[in-house]
Formats: structure tokens, sequence, C-alpha cells
């Protein structure tokens, strides 16, 4: 079995301990696009992310693929955060690291819970133009045009440095570390941790300025499925599924399959 | 513009009007909510010559339009809306907002919450109104096998964004009335830093997989190119179309129009086909709205086979071309 996050299968969630350490695949996008701009610009990318301990591996991971630092913001304090005090804290974070940055590029999705908010909100944060979706980046001097595909239309527009991106996955198809590259950077330094206290934020602040939503329950989407299980010959099976599903197959393909002989249907 | 009744503001978003009415989905759900919290409707129209869709939210619900019209709103801006907005909901001070949750609503909705300081969930598939009068937002939680119940309890207005096809509209009535107010453009506009150089409505036939209510998808274990392609040969049998994970797109056996899943398309077929597909997250996000899931791949363990509502144990390849080759019998237009 291929999963590429690891999946608690009896509680449906995802296990955060284990899925810290990976580089959520809409990042890896974003990552490769700073790392062209790099290979072309002479930039210097610093990769933050906020997470527990083991999120450092997603930022060794960036510095052996090119990244020059690594900053991991890392506090009991901000555990469940909301995208609200997500976006709050990593700027008190580039702020305090890197106030003089350029571009800021996010992966335009997350893998967990997919709200792909802080993004667009730490441009809010940051105060910054900002683009969301974007498929292609191209750099003039100090000004930056994108393209995206947004509900249909396909645009093309223009923003000033320093600006926010979200990397869509359309483009920008992640290069493979190299092993040696990987041990280095596990070696090196290269990683600034950063507790609460040193961003300036203490429990009280972020108990007024923190998350403003409240997860009151959470529960699996669905009751449990039928899950009719088939097994055989590829001609017994396919026989078997037609002959027990055939008025429903019918009906979502508004044709009729039905064997007029048959009548033990559904 | 003040009014004395709390008020459920909803975004107006027209621009695909005819494709997508998640707007007047959001309307007839506010409408809902309304009762129960005992408010008015309101439904925000920003743009340029927009009485066709003052026209349409009055028709199918809304108490009350606001309406700006003004040509430097010919175009979608996330800055100028939010600066609009902003200004409104000073003054106006609503209970709620919703916004659908398309590409521009899922980029502007949350820094419009960060901008009115307020909390905001993604993609809900539910709304209600909690025994403590607060919207409950039902969001998909955890690449969507989940779903957490979500309130803001302290801070105004709640927001959410809400999937298109969650609610179903209210059909429209051509003399209903709703009290319209043209207000005049503010005054002190903010300049957009973001320029829009060019844009135009792509012809692209990308999104019909959204729509189609038959799905065949194919993953990394229909072996190679040559045999995934017979994917689109049980899709034309069934009037469908052809799905995909992502390692099948990254390795070029078909493009990336196809992707189903966090990074692709969101699919809420009848039923779906899903041949060799093992079920990573990233894929699985995106099929929460199928009705009837069939899972064939040789592996019973496979999360995909798990998820199912009929699985195969079977070589996905080996049954696809059975399959076609009885439904070619079977099927009679």
């Amino acid at each position: 079995m291929v999963t590429e996050l690891p999946w608690d299968e009896k509680t449906g969630t995802l296990r955060r301990d284990l899925a810290a350490g990976m580089m959520n695949p809409a990042c890896k996008h974003a990552l490769e696009a700073a790392l062209q701009i790099k290979e072309k610009f002479s930039a210097k990318i610093t990769a933050i992310t906020m997470g527990p301990p083991a999120s450092e591996e997603v930022l060794r991971e960036a510095l052996a693929l090119g990244a020059d630092r690594g900053i991991l913001v890392c506090d009991r304090l901000l555990a469940g955060s909301d995208t609200y005090a997500t976006s709050l804290v990593l700027t008190a974070a580039i702020k305090k690291e890197c106030p003089k940055f350029d571009l800021i590029l996010c992966g335009a999705y997350t893998a967990d819970s997919e709200t792909a908010q802080v993004g667009p909100q730490l441009a809010e944060e940051l105060d910054l133009p900002a683009a969301a979706y974007v498929e292609k980046l191209e750099i003039k001097g100090r000004t930056l045009r994108v393209r995206r595909l947004v509900d249909n239309f396909r645009e093309t527009l223009e923003m000033e440095f320093p600006a926010l991106v979200t990397v869509s996955m359309e483009n920008y198809r992640p290069r493979y570390t190299e092993l040696m590259g990987l041990e280095n950077a596990f070696d090196g330094n290269g990683v600034i941790v950063l507790g609460a206290a040193a961003l300036g934020i203490n429990a009280s602040l972020f108990k007024n300025k923190g998350s403003r939503t409240k997860v009151r329950k959470v529960f699996l989407r669905k009751a449990q499925k039928e899950n009719v299980i088939l097994q055989g010959t590829a001609s017994s099976v396919v026989t078997e599924f037609l002959n027990k599903y055939q008025r429903k197959i019918s009906t979502a393909i508004g044709k009729s399959i039905e064997e007029k002989k048959l009548n033990d249907e559904e | 513009m003040k009014s004395k009744k709390k008020s459920i503001w909803v975004f107006g978003d027209y621009r695909n009007y005819y494709q997508n009415r998640v707007t007047l989905q959001l309307i007839s759900k506010a409408v809902d909510l309304a009762k129960t919290i005992k408010a008015e409707v309101c439904a925000l129209v920003f743009g340029h010559e927009i009485d066709e869709w003052i026209m349409e939210y009055t028709a199918h619900g809304a108490d009350r339009i606001l309406a700006i019209d003004d040509p430097a709103l010919k175009s979608y801006s996330t800055e100028r809306y939010l600066a609009i907005i902003e200004n409104l909901a000073k003054e106006g001070d609503p209970e709620i907002i919703l916004i659908g949750a398309t590409d521009f609503g899922r980029e502007f909705a949350p820094r419009l919450a960060k901008r009115l300081k307020t909390g905001l969930s993604a993609d809900c598939v539910g709304l209600d109104i909690t025994d403590d009068g607060l919207l409950l937002q039902i969001a998909p939680s955890f690449g969507g096998n989940m779903l957490a119940e979500i309130v803001t309890e302290l801070h105004r207005p709640q927001m959410a964004t809400v999937r298109p096809g969650t609610f179903k509209e209210i059909p429209h009535n051509y003399t209903r009335k709703a009290l319209v107010e043209r207000l005049p453009l503010m005054k002190k506009l903010p300049k957009s830093r973001v320029r829009l150089v060019e844009y135009e409505r792509s012809v692209e036939k990308e999104h019909t997989i959204e729509n189609a209510s038959v799905i065949v998808c194919g993953g990394r274990g229909m072996g190679n190119k040559e045999k995934f392609k017979k994917l689109h040969d049980l899709a034309r049998l069934l009037g469908g179309d052809v799905g995909a994970t992502r390692p099948v797109v990254y390795a070029g056996w078909v493009d990336h129009g196809a992707l189903v899943g966090q990074a692709g398309k969101h699919i809420k077929p009848k039923i779906i086909f899903s041949f060799g597909i093992s079920g990573a997250i990233q894929h699985t996000a995106g099929l929460g709205e199928a009705d009837f899931i069939i899972a064939i791949n040789k592996n019973p363990q496979a999360t995909m086979m798990k998820m199912a509502d009929v699985a195969i144990v079977a070589d996905a390849s080996d049954v696809l071309n059975t399959l076609i080759k009885e439904l070619k019998k079977r099927i009679r237009e």
C-alpha cells in the first residue's frame, strides 16, 4: 500500500506526530519555485514552519534541497492554533528573522484540513500584495508577474516586492533530495528553533490575539459503509458485480445495462 | 444601511453564475438560519452593471441588497472588495458572513476574516445554529474523512466559506421584493497593489469532471500508460470522465486536468470506479462527495478498498478489460 502520509485507519485521523516530519506536498512546489528563483537571481531562501519538534525534519529537507536556513517555531503554547493564530505567529517570526524579505512563497494547500487560509492571512498580517493559486512566476527588477487560473479565469497579475504568493501544484514539480545533501543537512546547523517567548508571545496575549475558532467536536464523516468484497477471476467478479449492481449503474449512467433474463437484482 | 435586526450577509460571487450557483445556495441556507436567530438576509453585490445579480439574489430570497455599482469595480479585486466590506461591516455589524468556496472566495475570505479580526472555517459542508445561538460550522477535517464542528464564540461576524453544491437554492420568484440599497463607492478606496494585466475566461474544458455523474479513476496500479488509456474507453461507455492520482499525472499518463484530490478537482459523482488506487490522502481528499465507490485493487488492505462500497480484489487492468467487454454487450441506449 502506498500512502504518503501516516494515516490511522482505526480513527481515520492523520497521525500528526508522524506527519510532522513530512513536508506538505504543495509546500514542496513552493520551495521548488523558490529554488528556481535562487538559481536565477542568487537569492537567499529561509524556510519557516511552525509545529512540534519533529517538524525540524521538514526544514532539514528544505536545506538539503537548497534552502539557506530554517526557522522552526515550536512551543506548547501554540498547539491547536487555528489559521488566525498561526498567521499571527508566523508573522512575528518573519519580522524577527527576515524583516527584509522580498517574497514569501506558501503552498496553496495543506494536506490535513486543507483550509488554504494561512497564506492569505499572512498577506493580511504583513500588509502585502498577494495572489493565491499561482502557477508561474516571473521576476523583472522589483516587479513580480504571476499567472494563475481561478474560477475558470486565466489571469496575469503584477505586483511589486515585497509580496506573497501561494503556489499551486500545476508547475514547479519538486526535485529529488540527493542523499548526500540530506545527510549534510542533518549534520550541520542552519535551523533556528524559536519559542513563543522569543517572539514576544505569552499566554495572555495569545488568549486575546490567538485563535478565533473553537472545535467543539470531531466525528467520522459517514456511517461505516457496507464494504462488499468481491473476489475471484476477472470474469467472475465482473459478472457478479454487474448482476448485483446493474440497476444502480443503469440509473447513474442513464442507460440500461440490465439483463432481462435475470431476476435476482439487488 | 444601519439595521436594527441582526443580519446575515452573503457575498455575491456572480462571476461564474451560470456554472456555479453557490451564492444562491448560500442565500437559501441564510434564509433558514435567519429564521432561527431572527435575522435578515443581506446579499452584497459589487461590480459594474450589476442589476442582473441584484434581481437574481432578490428572486432567490435575499431581504436586503447592499449594492455598489461603479466602473472601478468592473473586474474582481481582492484588495478593493476587502476595503469595501471592512468599511461596510464596521457600520452594518453583521452577525454572520457567508462566502462561497470558489477559488476567489477561498482567497478572499481568510483575508477578510483577518481584517475583521474574527474566525473563519473553510469549505463547510453544513451550517446550523447551536443551542447557544452560535453559527455551527461543519467543515471537513483531516483530508475529508472527518468532520469538525466549529464555532466562533467571542468574535463577530462569524464567518464560513461553503462548498458549491452543499445547499439547494430556493426556486426563483421574480415578483419578490427586497430592500435595495445602492451605495456610492467609498471615497478613500485604496489603490490596488495587485495589477490585473490581463484576464480571460478560460475556454478549456477543465471543469467538466467536477460535474460528471460517473468518474473512472486510475492510479499507479494500472501498470502503465497504455493500460491506463483504456480507462477512457470505460468512461466513454458510461458517459463519464477520467480522473487520476498525482503519481499518474506526474508520470504523464494523463494531463493535469484529470487530477482528483487535494491539488486537483473535488468530485461528486453518483458512481466512481477506482482502478489501482491505494488511497493516499492527497487523492481521497477529493472524493468526499462521491455517492458510491467501486474500488479494484490486488491489495485488499489498500485505504481505497476500505473506503469503497464495493471492493473488488483482483488485477485492476484485467477487471477493466473484462468490464468493458461485458458492458459493450449489455448497454442498450
